[in-house]
């Protein structure tokens, strides 16, 4: 018994003890306020639902026709990312090439922007804030209620919320490039697209490429989410076979969505890579 | 003949590689195929009619439901909200840390590459995903929406827990055990307090996060104020759903105000 020789008391236990329970006193307004009752996941009836759908979650369901409605949602699903980030990109590079004050022609010279100007570029900035910070799947639901279920309502809400998102970025990643080629390119009488394709762009094109294939990876999985308000996509097929507690299809689409999210990813990396 | 001179002046223009061009190709003919392959309405949606129908839709918004009682409904979601980010958070630290044990290597080779890949899993299935699933195991509302938010988050936490667990200087508990203190408390002692801090501030940055994932999760019923915006959107309540989308977008606000003052004074 030598390692029970001398057993020290924590010095730091005041503190420790005050911290854990400040902590409690904290803890019980929270757990109430989420209806924290892990018992109620115990008792018989729940108890016996749940056992029915993960005894049939185990097996995943395959029979053929099944796997290819699955595989025609998951391509609808990428379908909707792809074309929502494309009409995005329609929006946002007019949009960054009216909000990047860097190619500003008023500021030459005196260094202060034309006051119309500043005013149209800020109230856009506005616009574009309003756009991306409405969560894009509250978009889908406002969506779903003007055009009805289905993948137009997907592509529009990533169409919108991306724009605010891929300006904002843009607009950041060109300012943060080197000033010199697109002053000296504006200083000597060159427009502002000239200014923006020969000045700014060729410095920053490879982290505005990554950023815009990150973001593509992003609107996949927003779009698988969307489904579950009726926007199309996996996400859809994914509700209705939850509602209906078919757990093998469940399980299914479970394994195609992360399946899915890897290939994405790995895409996306691959992209960057080589044109990053 | 001088502009040939000065055309013979401008460099010559950089070489193109095949597979650049062969990336292009496969980009334009995957952005084709989807606007091909899509049932998408846009005759519905550009027609004069269908303009004037989208306008009254989004009129009906204004002006936001502003009676007491409404408000008071909508304070009381943003609490729930509130609350089932934090034990959601809780929870998933809770149950991160051992997986992230196991996942730093501690108990072996096999356990770790095991925990890995679950932790990939549970933190590749979104936490809407995993509210659609729990919401038959739990029923409606918040406990729903809390413990699909721990299920992703411990996936993340997890794993960069386990990171930081990995990343530590492993001398200081060697010592300890070298000395003869038990496992245990060679861990706690050593290990555990230079992970501590970074452990701390990633569970800080996932709850940030997972406040915003708490507003919308209620969309399929796990409580909060997603919730309440489904049904006062499915009953075509309009000024009542303006009022908890305003609510949402101000929530989202402060807690980045917050985390900008926070990070801002913890950096200074």
């Amino acid at each position: 018994m030598k390692d029970q020789a001398v057993l020290h008391r924590d010095p730091a236990w005041r503190t420790r003890v005050t911290w854990a329970a400040i902590f409690i006193v904290l803890l019980y307004p929270l757990l109430a306020g989420a209806e924290f009752k892990p018992w109620l996941l115990f008792d018989a009836q729940s108890l016996r639902a749940a056992g029915m759908f993960l005894l049939d979650f185990l097996v995943p369901a395959t029979d053929p026709e099944f796997l290819a409605m699955v595989l025609r949602e998951t391509w609808q699903t990428v379908a909707i990312a792809t074309a929502g980030l494309t009409l995005a990109l329609l929006v946002a590079i007019p949009a960054t090439f009216v909000i990047t004050e860097r190619l500003s022609i008023s500021r030459l010279g005196t260094g202060r922007v034309h006051p119309f100007a500043a005013l149209v570029r800020q109230g856009l900035r506005w616009i574009l804030m309003i756009l991306r910070s409405v969560p894009e799947l509250v978009w889908a639901l406002l969506f779903v209620r003007i055009v009805g279920l289905g993948p137009t309502a997907g592509v529009l809400a990533i169409a919108l919320s991306y724009s605010g998102m891929l300006a904002k970025v843009y607009a950041e990643i060109l300012e943060s490039s080197d000033a010199h080629a697109t002053d000296v390119l504006l200083a000597n009488g060159s427009g502002r697209l000239p200014a923006l394709l020969y000045g700014a762009l060729p410095d920053s094109s490879a982290e505005l490429v990554s950023y815009t294939v990150y973001r593509w990876e992003c609107a996949i999985r927003g779009s698988a989410v969307m489904g579950f308000v009726g926007a199309g996509g996996l996400g859809q097929r994914l509700d209705e076979s939850t509602k209906m507690m078919a757990g093998g299809e469940v399980a299914t689409m479970l394994i195609m969505f992360v399946l899915l999210v890897a290939a994405a990813d790995l895409v996306s990396k691959l992209l960057r890579r080589r044109l990053g | 003949m001088k502009q040939s001179t000065q055309l013979q002046a401008a460099p010559p223009a950089p070489p193109r590689d095949l597979t650049s061009w062969l990336i292009l190709l496969g980009l334009l003919a995957l952005v084709v195929a989807s606007f091909a392959s899509l049932p998408l309405q846009w005759s519905a949606f550009f027609t004069a009619e269908a303009v004037d129908s989208a306008r009254e839709f989004l009129a009906g918004f204004a002006p936001p439901e502003t009676s007491t009682p409404f408000l008071m409904k909508t304070l009381g979601a943003l609490w729930e909200t509130l609350a089932m980010s934090a034990i959601g958070t809780l929870l998933a630290a809770i149950v991160g840390l051992p997986l992230a044990l196991a996942g730093a290597g501690r108990l072996g080779r096999a356990a770790r590459a095991a925990t890995r890949l679950v932790l990939n899993v549970l933190r590749s299935i979104p936490e809407l995903v995993w509210a659609a699933v729990l919401l038959v195991l739990a029923g409606l509302g918040p406990m729903a929406g809390t413990m699909a938010l721990a299920a992703h988050t411990a996936g993340v936490l997890g794993r960069l827990f386990a990171d930081a667990l990995e990343n530590v200087e492993p001398h200081a508990e060697e010592t300890l055990r070298t000395n003869g203190a038990r496992p245990l408390a060679a861990f706690l002692y050593a290990t555990l307090p230079q992970a501590l801090p970074q452990m701390l501030s990633y569970t800080l940055y996932r709850w940030e996060n997972n406040i915003r994932a708490a507003a919308v999760l209620g969309v399929v019923g796990a409580g909060g104020l997603g919730q309440m915006l489904k049904y006062h959107l499915s009953l075509f309540q309009m000024p009542s759903a303006a009022t908890v989308v305003i609510a949402m977008l101000v929530l989202v606000a402060l807690v980045d105000a917050a985390s900008y003052a926070l990070r801002r004074a913890l950096t200074r």
